[in-house]
């Protein structure tokens, strides 16, 4: 007993980042640096169609007239844009037909992530699209779903496969003059994953996109959109890691889902990049802008984010309620520990009358951390009857970090009820004797609450990332106790 | 009395001023002060006014207000003022001490400094700078910090008088002291009232704080308070403020809080044209709290901003925040609560409430309950609700035969008297729900004196069926 207890003691105490391994495969990059040659170089390379280049020259252009955001709880040295490689891919000989096709070594970098494209395809029926460094290099099931007309492809794929799709709907809900970071991805933007469900077609599988950064001084800048047409259902999941570097990595990317009339989008990421070692030293700066808008009446969009990675993340998943009657959610975990700093949060526009949005954010600091809840919840006059209802509760591990709420509520009429609520705490030392009465050591009691505690947002991951959640929780808090 | 016109940009105006005047603003000032007062002035060249891009400012729009010409008083008024003339106080049986400001200006201009057998001295804070530079010296401008905020900068630069009330150790102070700050002019006024209230070790005072025009002139009236609260002491502070809508009232208040130091701010804003309430408490001794309380019941195009930021320095501390407010036509509110637990700031208690009711489409409400925290060991929560009348309680009330509009009244009345109820002083409770009552009926106006002096007789709430039947 007391040596199963060790065992597990010592799994956790030694789970650092597992994912840190790097994989030797024949890249192709761009030069070092970001310049409108850069851009033309991506663009080119992708064999982008004239109106996409334009679009990123455009927004290139309004990303030299901006400033690099001061606003957020957030401190980190001064990102050197001409310093990062914006574009490496695997190098690939032919089109890939199958899966015997596809690099062994790629093959094998997937197998360790636990994500065995092989595997995944016959075992979970999960529909995977991989994304590495910026190149998509694998999407399973492609097959089966184009039988429902469900179009699930990659970025680059769908510009050359479905130009007019991809014309109609991107930068809809980002647009390039969005923020700094919106601009920068729109630039450069190199790859990603596209997924169109059209009317009526609930998508039978889970869809996942999986994105690795593996060559140094890369940054990853990929692009998801997603629209669901009318009476469409579709649940996306996303995953990523990073090897293990001194450097700081930079990922700037954007994710824009669109639900039209009674559709409804489950958007679900496990966020795990490479965070820096116990000094602070290394780590994934995570910059990202994600937003879906509820165009349609009764549609529906959902957000649940496990945020245990990067050394900073700078999110705010958000929703904007246009049709009449929709629904946004927003459930997150953010676990910070050692050196790491997270601002995220969401905001929620009520733009459309009886529109209902629900947040539920936690938040768990450790070490020398400093986790930041920021939200915006804006109820415009014509959204009559909208309804709010927000919980942000922080929990402390340590006297060491940092725990910070930043709520922005935002009413402009008379029908709506907004409610917002939070609170800041430790474990109680209560808590921590009842378990160790029943013989359950301080380290796995303090996972057992946190997952209780974190419960309320892991019920709405996806089965598959339910159970890699939990994990995970446990693993970035190992050695926060005492 | 008047001495300048401030034309179209009324900063570089007050900068001229400030230049031309230079000797003027010194006169009264010791080194200490002088130097306190060229930092500001060039800190507020630095900042300017605020704008609603400014983080603190969001929702509130002053270029408006500062659009306007106003006079600027650069002279004390002549003595012949009799107070008791423009004045009176009529909350009944209300026995204060009464310190009153004409303008900006410490009224009783014979007798500037008053002080009472107990060790307390009351009266001008020009005239205290030259009496008590030392005790001066070591609190004033030493919680209101000019480094960031354009309008405590420019107070400290152009502030020449003001209240100063010192409390010796071991003295409660039996009277309610209040403080009238009182704006008598035909002209647009600016104003740059400064007090400083300092009190020793286990004294206790209450005060009242009351802003009040005579004229309907726009003015502008940007006041600082620098509260100094030894240890084991306990400050009880109210302040009123039912202005004309042609007003802006920016009120800074710094409660720099010892050990064991008690503290409860009312802030009760009834009327007012901008009202911007900054209130910052530092927790700097083991065991002291503070409670603050808001309540702000505007209508028409009226603008309350109120602004908690506590800062808990040291364990051991309590702070709680309750604001609520019902805004009406097109009436918008901001209410930006920070609580900020400093690193090893251990066995913290902060709590923050705000709730607000929206009566109409065209009311806004901007509300940031902004949570800090750098120590484990704390419970720290806050709320924040936007919402209307509770349609169940309505719906109760008018089955019991109570017509709409008395039942609205009784909810909003119910909502507000939460705070209302917190007032401490029974005469002043007392006062303060009758008028929280009329405002909410719709019957008080801007009467022409004190906002605790209105001379109409008091309505009792009347029901249009026979209550004694049911």
């Amino acid at each position: 007993m007391e040596k199963e207890q060790n065992n597990i003691l010592d799994e956790v105490t030694q789970g650092e980042y597992k994912y840190g391994f790097y994989t030797d495969i024949e890249m192709e990059t761009a030069p070092v640096g970001l310049s409108e040659e850069t851009v033309r170089f991506i663009s080119a390379k992708k064999n982008e169609p004239a109106w996409l280049l334009e679009f990123r020259l455009k927004a290139f252009r309004h990303w030299q007239t901006l400033q690099e955001p001061t606003w957020a709880h957030l401190h980190h040295p001064p990102i050197n844009y001409q310093d990062i490689i914006y574009y490496a891919a695997p190098k690939r000989k032919k089109e890939l037909k199958s899966l015997e096709e596809v690099d062994p070594e790629l093959l094998d970098t997937f197998n360790k992530l636990g994500i065995s494209l092989e595997e995944q395809k016959r075992l979970s029926g999960v529909a995977v699209d991989a994304v590495i460094d910026s190149v998509s290099v694998k999407t399973t099931f492609t097959e089966t779903l184009s039988k429902y007309g469900i179009i699930f492809c990659s970025f680059s794929e769908a510009v050359q496969n479905h130009p007019d799709l991809v014309k109609q709907y991107l930068a809809t809900v980002v647009p390039h003059t969005d923020n700094y970071f919106a601009a920068l991805n729109s630039a450069v933007f190199s790859d990603g994953s596209f997924c169109y469900v059209p009317k009526g077609v609930r998508c039978p599988i889970e869809l996942s996109t999986y994105f690795r950064i593996n060559a140094a001084n890369t940054g990853q800048f990929e692009r998801t959109l997603i629209v669901a047409d009318e009476g469409a259902y579709v649940s996306y999941m996303e995953g990523c890691t990073a090897p293990m570097r001194d450097e700081n990595q930079l990922h700037a990317a954007i994710v824009e889902i669109i639900a039209m009339k009674d559709a409804e989008v489950k958007y679900s990421t496990v966020q795990n990049w490479y965070p820096g070692n116990k000094e602070g030293v290394g780590g994934i700066y995570n910059f990202v802008t994600k937003r879906g808008m509820c165009k349609g009446s009764h549609s529906k969009i959902s957000w649940t984010q496990v945020e245990t990675g990067s050394a900073i993340t700078w999110k705010y998943p958000s929703v904007v309620l246009m049709g009449d009657y929709s629904v946004g959610e927003f459930y997150s975990v953010a676990v910070t520990n050692n050196y790491q700093q997270a601002d995220t949060g969401t905001k929620m526009l009520h733009l459309g009358k009886n529109t209902r949005s629900t947040i539920i954010s936690k938040g768990i600091s450790a070490g020398k951390s400093n986790n930041s809840y920021r939200g915006l919840v804006k109820i415009i006059k014509r959204a009559e009857n909208s309804r709010n209802f927000s919980q942000c509760d922080s929990l402390l591990l340590g006297d060491q970090c940092g725990a910070h709420t930043y709520p922005y509520i935002n009413t402009e009429n008379q029908s709506s009820i907004v409610e917002h609520e939070a609170t800041t705490s430790k474990i109680s030392d209560d808590q921590l004797f009842y378990c160790n009465q029943r013989g359950i050591g301080t380290e796995s009691a303090i996972g057992l609450i946190v997952n209780g505690y974190a419960k309320e947002v892991l019920q709405h991951l996806p089965m598959e990332f339910a159970v890699e959640a939990q994990k995970l929780l446990a693993i970035s808090l190992e050695g926060s106790v005492g | 009395m008047r001495d300048l016109s401030l034309e179209t940009n009324l900063k570089s105006a007050l900068e001229a001023l400030f230049h031309e005047r230079n000797e003027t603003f010194y006169a009264s000032d010791i080194p200490f002060v002088a130097k306190a007062r060229q930092e500001a002035f060039s800190n507020f060249i630095r900042l300017g006014f605020p704008n609603p891009r400014l983080e603190n400012w969001r929702g509130t729009d002053l270029s408006k207000a500062l659009d306007t010409t106003y006079e600027f008083l650069v002279e004390a008024p002549g003595d012949e003022i009799d107070v008791e003339k423009i004045f009176q106080c009529e909350v009944p049986h209300f026995e204060t001490f009464l310190v009153a400001q004409l303008n900006g200006w410490y009224v009783y201009r014979q007798s500037p400094l008053t002080e009472l057998a107990n060790g307390v001295i009351i009266g001008s804070l020009a005239a205290a700078f030259e009496k008590y530079p030392e005790l001066v010296s070591k609190h004033y401008g030493k919680y209101a910090s000019t480094e960031k905020e354009g309008l405590i900068a420019l107070n400290t630069a152009f502030a020449q008088d003001g209240i100063f009330i010192y409390v010796p150790d071991n003295v409660t102070v039996p009277d309610v002291v209040q403080m009238v700050n009182i704006v008598d002019s035909e002209q647009n006024l600016m104003l740059q009232a400064r007090n400083l209230v300092i009190l020793g070790n286990n004294s206790h005072l209450k005060l009242v704080q009351c802003d009040d025009s005579i004229n309907h002139r726009y003015t502008f009236i940007n006041s600082v308070s620098e509260f100094y609260i030894g240890k084991d002491s306990s400050v009880d502070h109210y302040k009123l403020q039912n202005k004309d809508e042609h007003s802006t009232l920016i009120n800074s208040l710094f409660f720099q809080m010892e050990s064991g130091s008690n503290l409860s701010s009312n802030s009760i804003s009834l009327n007012g044209g901008i009202i911007r309430n900054n209130t910052d408490v530092k927790l700097a001794g083991e065991n002291s709290s503070a409670n603050i309380y808001g309540v702000y019941l505007m209508d028409r195009n009226q603008h309350v901003d109120n602004h908690v930021r506590i800062d808990h320095l040291v364990p051991k501390c309590q702070s709680n925040e309750l604001f609520k407010g019902i805004l009406d036509d097109h009436a918008s509110g901001v209410f930006n609560g920070h609580v900020i637990v400093h690193k090893d700031a251990q066995q913290t208690n902060a709590f923050q409430t705000n709730k607000n009711i929206l009566l109409t489409d065209k009311a806004t409400i901007d509300t940031k309950p902004f949570l800090e925290i750098y120590a484990d060991d704390v419970k720290c929560s806050h709320g924040a609700t936007v919402g209307q009348l509770d349609a169940d309680a309505m719906f109760y009330i008018r089955s019991r035969g109570i017509s709409e509009e008395n039942a609205r009244i009784l909810l909003m009345y119910a909502f507000a008297a939460e705070v209302v109820n917190k007032i401490t002083i029974p005469e002043l409770r007392q006062r303060i729900d009758d008028m929280v009552k009329k405002r909410l009926r719709g019957e008080l106006s801007i009467c022409d004196q004190c906002v605790l002096h209105c001379s109409s007789q008091e309505k009792k709430l009347t029901f249009d069926i026979d209550v004694t039947r049911i």
